[in-house]
């Protein structure tokens, strides 16, 4: 662990390093093996000559203090013993370890550094023997220490190694540009390796200060040690110069320091931009994480649709509105004279007829009128480009979001490998500090651990499979039979409703016979598709998917009839207008031929005809427009009046009825509502469907979609929080959401088909719209490259147009589709491979370890303790130190229970490279031959090792 | 000089100060440029907004104060607030949460530590049929080295995987 904190602390330094390091880090590296080994001898060296004599100054004053008044009074002794530390009192044994350590800091200062470590180390043995019973937790501690540091550094060093290479360069730039700074002198006075030697150490008491942080260790402890590093640092950071290039440097970290906090206020910032987060929460914690993925799906949605908008209102609403000829100046922006009476009436206008027929929000307001406005707006092909475009972007984004979850999916592999163990230990939120939420947490989590517990018991059940296989067959054929049961009945309605098309006297159930049908349909059959399904006893996160499927495919068939009936009714329309549009020519010559003939007069011009006397075409679009909007409101109005009897209505009357029923409602039979969330998914994803297809027709149906949004995110989240009540079986949707992203893509594309088509093969109508007097919609794109783009483009386009480039290029994307396919593939199966492995590893590990624990204690700690020498430093004192202070341990720890119980983890901390220690060494050192410092180390710790391990682990829990 | 060793600047070594002295204004002088030598007892800790409503908040405390007793020095406050605070690394805060989750101060997190966790994780809402499970399912997955106790190399394996320790495992002040 330190090692690993080491690294994070560095990343600052280390980023700055790379910046400037690039081009020679080839020759760093090399220099960089050769320098590694001695210096890490070093530092583990001189990091036990400074920090046993601290260690062991404490040791003294546990030695010194009366036992009995730190028996009587902990506190006191504490504070004793911090005012000692601070003050650093005088008792002779600490005196001659404060000389040993300020003898070694005037020879290092000459530069016998290595000499003088080992001087104070032999002082430090002699020491430790005089006084072999000093509490063993300072040995622990030193152990740790020792190991942590040559952890640190054997990999800090590389980064060092590198910063002081890099300060050396900046130096001798400097000698060289001005030669009387005082760094130059200074070099002078000392010599190179000297120099590079003193520069290393006040690194490391720098880096010691740095990470000093990192350390869990006791502020007291901290405190103390700072303040060495820190006079150390003092003392010696004057003789490394402090030129341009140092002040650079420093400016430098700063700069970086700053960068990442500014980087890390953004990322609060934007998550703090989250909107309705609470509220999810809120929901979550009540209702599990299923019901929350809806209104994660909802407010997702919502984003997206906001985006929308923005295109639509932005390019072609706005600009129409305030660009474009105003209300009343030609027909097509005017109500005909026929329907002025009734135009404003109110259930006029709720069918989006009379006045709103003729606005912006829907096709055929817009003119044809190539630009619009000073600006020149493009309007028509603006028009065209927002349609396709919002396909185009909602793709995008489905595609991106799903590529997204799959990733995370796929990125924590081993997720199921924690589950309960993370559930444990990182569930709470330490942040809460609100009694309710912390009531809502509480909730949560009691929730998330009984989904854990069903999916564990789903796991383990195994039963008759036989017979559940016949169920499900038996169950999927029922359903199969429902669908194609309702299917047949739609279409059977719908030829009947093409005969009553052309019949009069209609009852008002024969004139609304198809969507009586459709919506008996749609509320009868989720219901029973749910009942079947109990047949099949899936957990129920499947059997949501299943019953969502199915809904889907229902749902998808009332989509598509009402789909083709819609088609033969623009057919209809498109026939009509012909003959209209002659009309229509002929009226405006007779008007004119009247004009004159009235007023015997041909040179004047005529006044232009009233535009809400034209004859207008039916304007098909308008009439597809209206269609879907109406629909989406209809929608909206069923989806809001369902939750508010169906689950407001029921909640007050069980509450409230409950007081003077003859049975118990609120446990028995009406209940309390559910929430239902395939049911809701499903209608928000069918009127994202909607929207889709309508939004080319009528514009202002992407702002109606983003109100309904809006007010369904509060309107839910408050009949959820107020009427439902949780599932019975609580469970995670733990990929559901993409589930539910897959159902998006499918409706995109299928409501991406008609659209398209429309747009590529039906003639617009010739008297409104932005495409007005065009054979096709997209022959604005061909005008616009023809006239507003230089020639070569407009032959570009065309080369590129050609089915002889078209079909290669179509085929080189199947190509590489099937490539890419393939190759991930080969992925995959690699990856099971690896976990295979992974598992293989771990297991036998586990086998390994029984049989070893069973057998041979003692082998089993020489075998733990093997590859640990490479990374301890060579540490025969305080093995032993250990012998002796075995029989003293429990003396110590009475005295203090808090700390020893530190210890004994601190200790741990030691061992616990041993369940994985092959890789460890494997890795940081190649198996080259040691240096002289490590290797008389391992004689000696080797049998050392195995009592003071056994000792770890026999240790009795520590008395409190 | 505190600054070095947490991850606070002054300011917010001060407003920690602050903080402290609210908390007892009679025992903690504002001037601390002697070193009084000043504990606040447990109950006093664990009273704060920040940890009133945690469900181990006396187990840091514990685990923070000097004597094991629940007693903190400023000097325990401020390392308290500096491992669980925002910037620490993963490396130490894993290290306190081990000692946090480690009921009886053995070293290891043995079955009776995850049943004394999960249940105030729960407040005791789940049957002991339910801990038992989940004691026993989270020890089977952590447990690497199959002493069904788990070492702190067991508990960094396992953390150093979790999604959300980092963001849930902090205080804000």
């Amino acid at each position: 662990m330190p090692r690993k904190s080491d690294v994070g602390a560095k990343i600052e330094d280390v980023g700055i390093e790379i910046d400037g390091d690039v081009s020679d880090s080839e020759d760093d590296t090399s220099r960089r093996r050769g320098n590694r080994r001695p210096t890490a001898g070093r530092g583990g060296a001189r990091g036990r000559g400074k920090k046993p004599a601290d260690e062991d100054e404490e040791d003294e004053e546990e030695e010194e203090a009366p036992r009995n008044r730190r028996g009587a009074n902990k506190k006191k002794a504490a504070k004793s013993r911090d005012t000692d530390d601070e003050s650093e009192d005088d008792t002779p044994k600490r005196r001659q370890g404060r000389a040993a350590n300020k003898g070694a800091a005037n020879k290092k200062k000459g530069g016998k550094a290595q000499d003088n470590d080992e001087d104070s180390e032999e002082e430090k043995g002699n020491k430790r023997n005089k006084k072999g019973a000093t509490g063993k937790k300072g040995k622990e501690e030193e152990t740790k220490d020792k190991k942590g540091d040559a952890k640190g550094k054997g990999k800090g060093k590389e980064k060092e190694d590198e910063k002081d290479k890099k300060k050396k360069k900046k130096k001798k730039k400097e000698s060289s540009s001005d030669t009387d700074s005082n760094t130059n002198s200074e070099e002078e006075s000392m010599s190179e390796g000297e120099m590079e030697r003193l520069k290393e150490e006040v690194e490391e008491k720098k880096k010691v200060i740095a990470i000093m942080r990192n350390k869990p260790w006791r502020m007291k402890r901290r405190l103390v040690h700072l303040k060495e590093c820190q006079e150390f640092v003092d003392k010696f950071e004057g003789a490394l110069g402090k030129g341009k290039g140092r002040k650079f440097y420093a400016y430098k970290v700063m700069m970086t320091k700053k960068w990442i906090k500014f980087q890390r206020d953004f990322e609060n910032f934007k998550t703090t931009c989250i909107p309705w987060e609470r509220k999810i929460k809120e929901v979550e914690s009540h209702f599990g994480s299923s019901v929350a993925s809806y209104f994660i799906f909802l407010r997702w949605m919502y984003g997206m649709n906001m985006v929308l908008f923005g295109l639509t209102f932005g390019l072609v609403v706005i600009p129409e509105v305030l660009m474009g000829l105003p209300y009343g100046s030609i027909p097509r922006k005017t109500v005909p004279r026929a329907e002025q009476s009734t135009a404003q009436d109110y259930s006029v206008l709720m069918d989006f007829n009379g006045y709103c027929k003729y606005s912006v929000l829907f096709y055929g307001y817009y003119n044809n009128q190539r630009t619009i406005g000073l600006l020149k707006f493009r309007l028509p092909l603006s028009y065209l480009m927002v349609g396709v475009g919002t396909f185009g972007y909602s793709l995008m984004v489905v595609i991106r979001t799903m590529a997204k979850n799959a990733d995370v999916g796929g990125g924590d592999g081993d997720d199921g490998e924690f589950t309960f163990a993370w559930k444990m230990f990182t569930s709470w939120d330490y942040l809460i500090g609100n009694a309710e939420t912390a009531d809502n947490k509480y909730a949560s989590i009691t929730t998330s651990f009984k989904e854990s517990i069903v999916d564990e018991q789903e796991n383990q059940k195994d039963e008759n499979i036989h017979l559940r296989r016949f169920l499900r067959v038996l169950a999927n054929f029922m359903i199969i039979c429902c669908l194609g049961g309702s299917g047949y009945l739609i279409f059977f309605v719908v030829k009947r409703s093409q005969e009553f098309a052309n019949r009069d006297d209609l009852s008002w159930y024969e004139k609304n016979e198809l969507e009586l049908i459709m919506s008996l349909l749609g509320l009868v059959c989720p219901p029973l598709f749910e009942t079947i399904a109990e047949l099949e006893e899936y957990h129920p996160r499947i059997a949501l998917k299943w019953q969502l499927g199915r809904i889907f495919a229902l749902f998808l068939g009332n989509l598509y009839t009402f789909l083709f009936a819609l088609f033969d009714e623009v057919n209809n329309k498109l026939e009509e207008e012909v003959s209209i549009r002659n009309a229509s020519i002929w009226a405006q010559k007779e008007y004119y031929a009247n004009f004159t003939l009235y007023n015997n007069d041909t040179d004047t011009t005529p006044p232009p005809m009233d535009p809400s006397d034209v004859i207008r075409g039916p304007c098909w679009e308008t009439a597809v427009g209206i269609e879907f909007v109406k629909l989406t409101v209809s929608d909206i109005q069923v989806t809001y009046l369902t939750i508010l009897i169906g689950d407001f209505a029921r909640a007050v009357i069980v509450r409230f009825l409950n007081y003077c029923w003859c049975w118990d409602l609120e446990a028995t039979y009406p209940s309390y509502g559910e929430f239902d969330i395939s049911g809701n998914v499903l209608g928000l994803v069918f009127n994202q469907g909607m929207i889709w297809m309508g939004a080319f027709y009528a514009p202002g149906l992407v702002g109606i979609n983003v109100l309904r949004l809006l007010s369904s995110m509060y309107y839910q989240c408050w009949a959820v929080m107020a009427t439902n009540v949780p599932h019975e079986r609580v469970f995670k949707a733990s990929k559901s959401n993409n589930f539910y992203m897959g159902l998006l893509l499918l409706i995109l594309f299928l409501s991406l088909l008609p659209v398209v088509y429309t747009i590529m093969t039906l003639p617009p109508s010739f008297d409104c719209g932005p495409f007005s007097g065009k054979a096709k919609m997209f022959d604005v794109i061909m005008e616009t490259i023809d006239l507003d783009l230089p020639a070569f483009l407009g032959t570009l386009m065309g080369y590129a147009a050609n089915p002889g480039l078209i079909i290669p290029a179509v085929l080189l994307m199947v190509l590489a589709i099937y490539y890419l396919n393939s190759v991930s593939e080969a992925y995959q199966h690699a990856n099971a491979e690896l976990k295979k492995k992974m598992q293989m590893a771990r297991d036998e590990e586990k086998n390994r370890r029984n049989n070893t624990e069973s057998t041979d204690q003692v082998m089993k700690d020489l075998e733990d303790l093997l590859p640990n020498r490479s990374l301890l430093p060579p540490a025969p004192p305080p093995e032993t130190g250990a012998d002796n202070k075995a029989d003293q341990g429990g003396k110590s720890t009475k005295v203090r229970p808090g700390t020893a119980g530190k210890d004994v983890n601190l200790q741990k901390d030691v061992s616990l490279s041993s369940p994985n220690p092959n890789a460890r060494g494997a890795v940081t050192r190649p198996p080259g031959p040691r240096g002289p410092g490590p290797l008389p180390g391992n004689g000696q710790q080797g049998p050392g090792g195995g009592p003071g391990r056994g000792r770890g682990r026999g240790q009795p829990p520590p008395r409190r | 000089m505190l600054h070095d060793c947490t991850f606070f600047t002054r300011k917010e070594i001060l407003q920690l100060h602050g903080r402290f002295h609210e908390l007892a204004p009679h025992l903690v002088p504002l001037d601390y440029t002697n070193q009084p030598d000043i504990r606040l007892p447990l109950a006093l800790i664990v009273s704060m907004p920040e940890l009133k409503e945690n469900p181990f908040r006396n187990r840091i405390v514990e685990v923070f104060s000097e004597d094991g007793q629940g007693n903190l020095s400023f000097n325990d406050f401020v390392d308290m607030f500096s491992a669980l605070c925002e910037t620490a690394p993963r490396e130490l805060k894993t290290i306190y949460a081990f000692k946090i989750y480690d009921f009886n101060v053995d070293n290891f997190l043995c079955k009776e530590d995850l049943e004394k966790t999960l249940n105030r994780l729960t407040k005791g809402e789940l049957t002991p049929e339910e801990v038992n499970l989940v004691c026993t399912k989270a020890m089977e997955e952590a447990d690497l080295d199959g002493d069904s106790k788990l070492s702190f190399s067991d508990f960094e394996n396992m953390i150093s995987k979790a999604p959300d320790f980092l963001s849930t495992f902090h205080l804000r002040i």
